[in-house]
């Protein structure tokens, strides 16, 4: 196939990712959308096997390592619970950096495959570009295994920080780009290994001090790098469909990072120097105990929930945790049975991950027309007899409003605080993410129900 | 003097940011976590640049150093695709409108 023809069959995969973007803007074109991306992934696959036109013992393997890895891909895909969606996009992501790493590696040992020059006399824009690609994809890998171990929870989801840890990441960070200058000038190999070594120290390094509730933010960003990443080889190997890929998911995940840092009103940089809360958590939490809570059981709640004609549900990590989202919605069934108006809350960092609360409750068939963004549903909560918070902490407490002192002030928070009672479902008074107390837990209004998230729900539902 | 064709991939990439930052911010909230997986398993089409690695070579040499990094990177990216569409595809079907 000439090159011109299977450009223009590039430039049309790109077009249906984009598609495939678009389609996301409602739930009803989603799907129609996902196979535009579909579509044209299998367009960029075969253009490429007919461009390469090599069919030989080469091609067999290609196909079987496609279909094994495919198998494990749909096998994942299949199996996995909703409730892992951030560690599993995690994952991804390290691999499909894993990846870039080594098609820059591959294009950097035998440039003449790409027409990039000869080894030891590769091009310098192309030179450039992979090792710029190659970087950028060794920090994503490296880190998107910390942020996959955090999230998992086989690493602490506690920063890790240690003295002068920004000072080494400048320092590292600083050695690259003197590195990639000085291996255009040199075409040295080792110093390409280096680069690639580097930024995979550099990737671990630059995750381990955000802390797990920072994780949206971190997932968002790790997106957005791979990319970055996919540009980088994009333009080394002179491919249309991998540049305008590598654009698009870069603008898309730097936006998600926006998105998540103003739901935190925290500058992108202050989330990913890190530490956040981990600095006086123990002397904060130490006066709480003498306060006052009112402390309810599954049958208080059922009588008030019952007895309300208005309901607002604040689902929060802790529901994501305890795989509450299926007795949840029972819950919901059975007090929409009795005439009561439910609708559901999402603040936008609820969970782990972009939209991570949306997922779960979808999961559970709860119609995506109850469910409500912040800005959507905030002044109805004045109106409302009962707010059911459960698992959510930081994102309802009104000291954001209040105290220009507090760590999160100035975070948009759901009012929750103005409904009539509210219904608070935790396991302790302990502190969220943010370390600091919730004002809410002291309030008049405000009945704490100290259990699972799970379980009390159940609970509910029988006492229904 | 004529342009370098780095231009007009360069104008590509520009012109692509833009079009993703609009098309993004269109995607309602709800649907942000299918946007992840869904960049994710796009983002996979760098396995164009794994095959060409992989069967660049000369036929007699299918295992040389580069070609084998290529395989390795083809996995890699074939688990991403695979996985990355069908798990969003799963949560999409999941998105329900109320019963009427």
């Amino acid at each position: 196939m000439s090159a011109n023809l299977s450009a223009i069959f590039y430039l049309m995969s790109g077009i249906l990712f984009i598609l495939a973007l678009r389609g996301l803007s409602s739930p009803e074109t989603s799907r129609q959308g996902n196979y535009f991306g579909i579509a044209g992934m299998m367009i960029a696959i075969i253009v490429t096997f007919l461009s390469v036109g090599n069919y030989g013992t080469g091609f067999i393997y290609v196909l079987v390592i496609l279909f094994i890895g495919g198998s494990i891909g749909a096998f994942i895909a299949f199996r996995i619970p909703m409730t892992a969606m951030p560690e599993l996009v995690a994952g991804f992501h390290s691999l499909v950096c894993l990846a870039a790493v080594f098609v820059a590696i591959s294009a950097f040992l035998k440039p003449e495959a790409f027409n990039l020059g000869t080894t030891g006399n590769i091009k310098l824009a192309s030179l450039i570009e992979m090792s710029l690609g190659a970087a950028i994809g060794a920090i994503t890998f490296t880190g998107s295994i910390i942020a996959f171990l955090k999230l998992r929870g086989i690493m602490s989801g506690a920063p890790i920080i240690f003295k002068g840890q920004h000072l080494i990441n400048l320092f590292l960070g600083l050695t690259i780009i003197f590195l990639i200058y000085y291996l255009c000038i040199s075409q040295l190999p080792n110093i390409f290994w280096i680069i690639v070594g580097i930024s995979f120290l550099i990737g671990v390094l630059l995750i381990i001090p955000i802390g797990g509730a920072d994780m949206p933010v971190v997932i968002s960003m790790l997106n957005s790098y791979s990319g970055w990443a996919a540009a980088g080889i994009g333009f080394t190997l002179e491919n249309t469909a991998l540049i305008i890929t590598g654009a698009l998911v870069g603008s898309s995940g730097a936006i998600l990072s926006y998105i998540m840092c103003k739901g935190m009103n925290r500058s992108f940089f202050n989330v990913i120097l890190g530490g956040w809360g981990a600095t006086d958590q123990t002397s904060k939490s130490k006066n709480n105990d003498q306060k006052p809570v009112k402390n309810g059981n599954a049958d208080d709640a059922a009588f008030l929930m019952k007895n309300a004609s208005s309901v607002i549900i604040v689902p929060g990590y802790g529901m994501a945790v305890a795989q509450a989202q299926h007795a949840l919605r029972e819950m919901v069934d059975v007090l929409k049975k009795n005439g009561v108006k439910v609708s559901y809350a999402i603040h936008p960092v609820a969970g782990r991950m972009p939209g991570h609360m949306n997922v779960l409750l979808a999961e559970a068939n709860v119609p995506y027309d109850e469910v409500f963004e912040l800005e959507e549903i905030n002044n109805d909560f004045a109106n409302c007899d009962v707010a059911y918070v459960i698992g959510a902490n930081d994102v309802t407490n009104p000291v954001a409003k209040s105290d220009p002192q507090s760590p999160i002030y100035g975070m948009p928070i759901l009012d929750v605080e103005k409904s009539k009672s509210v219904l608070f479902v935790k396991r302790s008074l302990s502190p969220g993410y943010a370390g600091i107390d919730n004002d809410l837990f002291y309030r008049d209004n405000t009945l704490m129900l100290f259990a699972d998230a799970k379980k009390m729900t159940e609970e509910i539902v029988k006492s229904l | 003097m004529e342009i370098d064709p780095f231009i007009f991939r360069l104008s590509i990439f520009i012109l692509s940011i833009f079009v993703g930052y609009y098309v993004v911010w269109s995607v309602t909230p709800s649907l942000h976590t299918p946007l992840m997986s869904v960049t994710n398993a796009i983002s996979s089409v760098i396995i164009v640049g794994a095959i060409i690695a992989a069967l660049a070579g000369a036929s007699d040499k299918i295992f040389e150093i580069s070609s084998i990094f290529g395989y390795l990177a083809i996995i890699l990216a074939a688990v991403n695709i695979f996985g990355g569409f069908l798990v969003t595809q799963r949560m999409l079907q999941m998105y329900k409108k109320k019963k009427k």
